[in-house]
């Protein structure tokens, strides 16, 4: 299978804190890979690596073909790479359609496309969208007034209108109420089978992972400590022991 | 178009149409109102739509006002000699000259404060918050001392704009052709934002507010938008400046073209007073404002400023959003959104 994504020996240091250490991971075009570790065992920093937030200390980081390491977030993300955000991050002053509506983002900004009107069939596209996610009756509430868990769904759908090739989501069943989450697995799937979107999704929660990926990645203290399938990474005892903190 | 707009539409034209004639005493009053609408207007392209709070847009009025005047002298007159001299008493503009000289500026008075936005822009906007504040707010303190400090403009002594040229006219007809020149501009730059706020610009302004990190990553590049959101509002504010140049008729760096202790001032209170990020705000706000401080100013000379710091400690307290903010929620069905208690409540389910 070809990798869509390959991250290839990353470091990224904050100050003496060694967050990203000679980091390597692929994904395959297509698939649903994903990412665990403990607390602070820089999974975040990895994606933040990844979407070009800060700049890394050392390796590469390859999209679609592409060298990506030195490029800007918006210029990695016009590419069809689109990530979502641990603690969610919504436009809270808008209702939940201009957010979905902002989200859907024009290939080219010019001053044709900056002074244009949004197309009205966007509207169609995003209420859609909210549906899918659950959120169709609040899609005039301004999105600020939705909870964190919603602002979860919400951000998911904002990415999904963006059309992206490849989506890395930060827990996206975190904060969920807990008889939503089946409903988000299979979502998930939807979104990886029918859309065509790859994904790598950083998870606590180990049973949406194990049903959900192909292949999990586990790091720890900035380090990738095991790879494999979700059997194999189960049955790992270098994983068991870091969960366990004694690793 | 919802009815009640277009009434208040309607309204504020025949106003403005009739104005000069109605309270003919009042002209220049007016236009000053008018001139004011224009700065909180363009204020909140920055400040209230976009969250990012400047106090550097004086920069633009100053230099659209220097600009507009240097065009309409130098391009008949050698502007070293006027400055220098007091060149209104030697040399005379024919009414000919005078017009195109003034078509001229105050094009150019538009068009140097976009050029200068564009190049100060991708600088300056890169910072946030506190750090955007204060950087600006030395914006228009700096170009202010280099004002000053430039002899052809007449430096620290200012300069005089053209005088009205004689057989055009008494001065009542030169107050109303400012007058209307004044409502005209004011209008332009409202009708352009009311355009520009409903395209993917003013919702992409939006985002930038209320989370900037989350636009980029929905792939936006959102330093274009600031950029080009400065650019409209150095426009307006540059063309203001060269008007308002031509209507006091004496130029001076800092008390009239960089005035940040009193226009740079007045157009962040008027816009927060009218309430912010609203089309409306800023020109309620501008008009409510300029009637008090006009009627603080004979009423209570000598106190005005005192009484202007109570008028803006009341407004912060007791308006923290503005007068549009007040009526959004006093009045939801009329000024603002109503969302359904039910839509509210609802719980989400998947399936
Ligand atoms: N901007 C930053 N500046 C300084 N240190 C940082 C920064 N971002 C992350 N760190 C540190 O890097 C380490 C990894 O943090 P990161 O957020 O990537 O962990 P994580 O695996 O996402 O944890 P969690 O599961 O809690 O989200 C932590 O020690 C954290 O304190
Ligand atoms: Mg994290």
């Amino acid at each position: 299978m070809a990798s869509i994504l390959r991250v290839d020996k990353v470091s990224k240091y904050f100050g003496g804190v060694k967050a990203n250490q000679d980091v390597s991971l692929s994904v395959g075009t297509g698939s649903i890979v994903g990412l665990i570790g403990p607390n602070g065992s820089g999974k975040t920093t990895l994606f933040n690596s990844i979407v070009g937030t800060h700049p890394i200390d050392r390796g590469a980081i390859e999209f679609d073909g592409r060298e990506i390491s030195t490029l800007p977030v918006p210029a990695v993300a016009k590419l069809g790479l689109l990530r979502t955000f641990q603690q969610t991050r919504i436009f809270g002053k808008v209702n939940c359609i201009q957010n979905m509506l902002i989200s859907s983002n024009p290939t080219k900004e010019n001053l044709i496309t900056i002074f244009s009107k949004v197309p009205e069939e966007l509207t169609e596209k995003a209420e859609n969208l909210l549906k899918f996610v659950g959120l169709h009756q609040k899609r005039k509430l301004l999105a600020g007034d939705l909870s964190f868990g919603q602002q979860k769904l919400l951000e998911l759908a904002m990415a999904l209108m963006n059309e992206p090739k490849m989506l890395l989501l930060d827990e996206p069943t975190a904060g969920i109420n807990p008889t939503l989450i089946n409903g988000i697995i299979d979502r998930l799937i939807t979104v990886n089978k029918e859309f065509g979107i790859t994904l790598l999704v950083i998870e606590h929660n180990m049973r949406v992972i194990m049903n959900l990926a192909q292949e999990i990645y586990c790091l720890a203290h900035g380090e990738m400590l095991a790879s494999g399938t979700p059997e194999e990474i189960k049955n790992d005892q270098r994983v068991l022991d870091a969960y366990l903190g004694a690793g | 178009m919802k009815r009640n707009n277009l009434i208040l539409y309607g309204a504020l034209l025949v106003f403005g149409l009739l104005a000069p004639f109605l309270f003919p005493a009042f002209k220049l009053q007016i236009s000053f109102m008018w001139i004011l609408v224009i700065l909180a207007l363009t204020w909140d392209v920055q400040g209230g739509q976009m969250g990012y709070n400047t106090f550097g847009n004086i920069l633009f009025f100053g230099i659209g006002m220097y600009i507009c005047a240097s065009t309409q002298i130098g391009l008949f007159f050698p502007l070293e000699e006027w400055t220098a001299s007091g060149g209104e008493k030697t040399f005379l503009h024919t009414p000919s000259q005078y017009f195109l000289g003034l078509s001229a500026g105050l094009v150019l008075a538009g068009i140097v404060p976009v050029v200068v936005a564009a190049l100060i822009g991708y600088g300056i906007l890169g910072l946030r918050g506190h750090y955007f504040a204060i950087c600006t707010l030395g914006l228009g303190i700096a170009a202010g001392e280099l004002a000053g400090g430039i002899e052809i403009i007449g430096a620290g002594q200012g300069m005089t704009a053209p005088p009205w040229p004689k057989g055009i006219g008494d001065t009542e007809f030169r107050s109303e052709f400012f007058y209307f020149l004044t409502f005209i501009t004011m209008l332009a730059t409202f009708t352009f934002l009311r355009w520009a706020y409903q395209r993917r610009f003013g919702l992409v302004l939006n985002a930038i507010r209320d989370n900037e990190d989350k636009a980029e990553a929905m792939g936006i590049h959102t330093m274009r938008y600031k950029i080009l959101g400065w650019m409209v509002s150095a426009f307006f504010v540059g063309i203001a400046g060269g008007l308002v140049g031509n209507m006091v008729g004496y130029i001076e760096p800092t008390e009239i073209a960089f005035a940040g202790a009193t226009y740079g001032v007045f157009m962040i209170l008027m816009a927060i007073l009218g309430g912010k990020g609203t089309l409306w705000g800023p020109v309620i706000g501008a008009m409510v404002f300029h009637i008090f401080k006009e009627g603080f100013w004979t009423f209570f000379l000598g106190w005005q400023y005192v009484a202007l710091g109570v008028l803006i400690v009341v407004i912060v307290i007791f308006f923290p959003e503005g007068i549009m903010g007040w009526l959004r929620e006093k009045f939801p069905e009329r000024f603002g959104e109503v969302v359904d208690e039910a839509d509210r409540k609802a719980q989400v389910v998947l399936k």
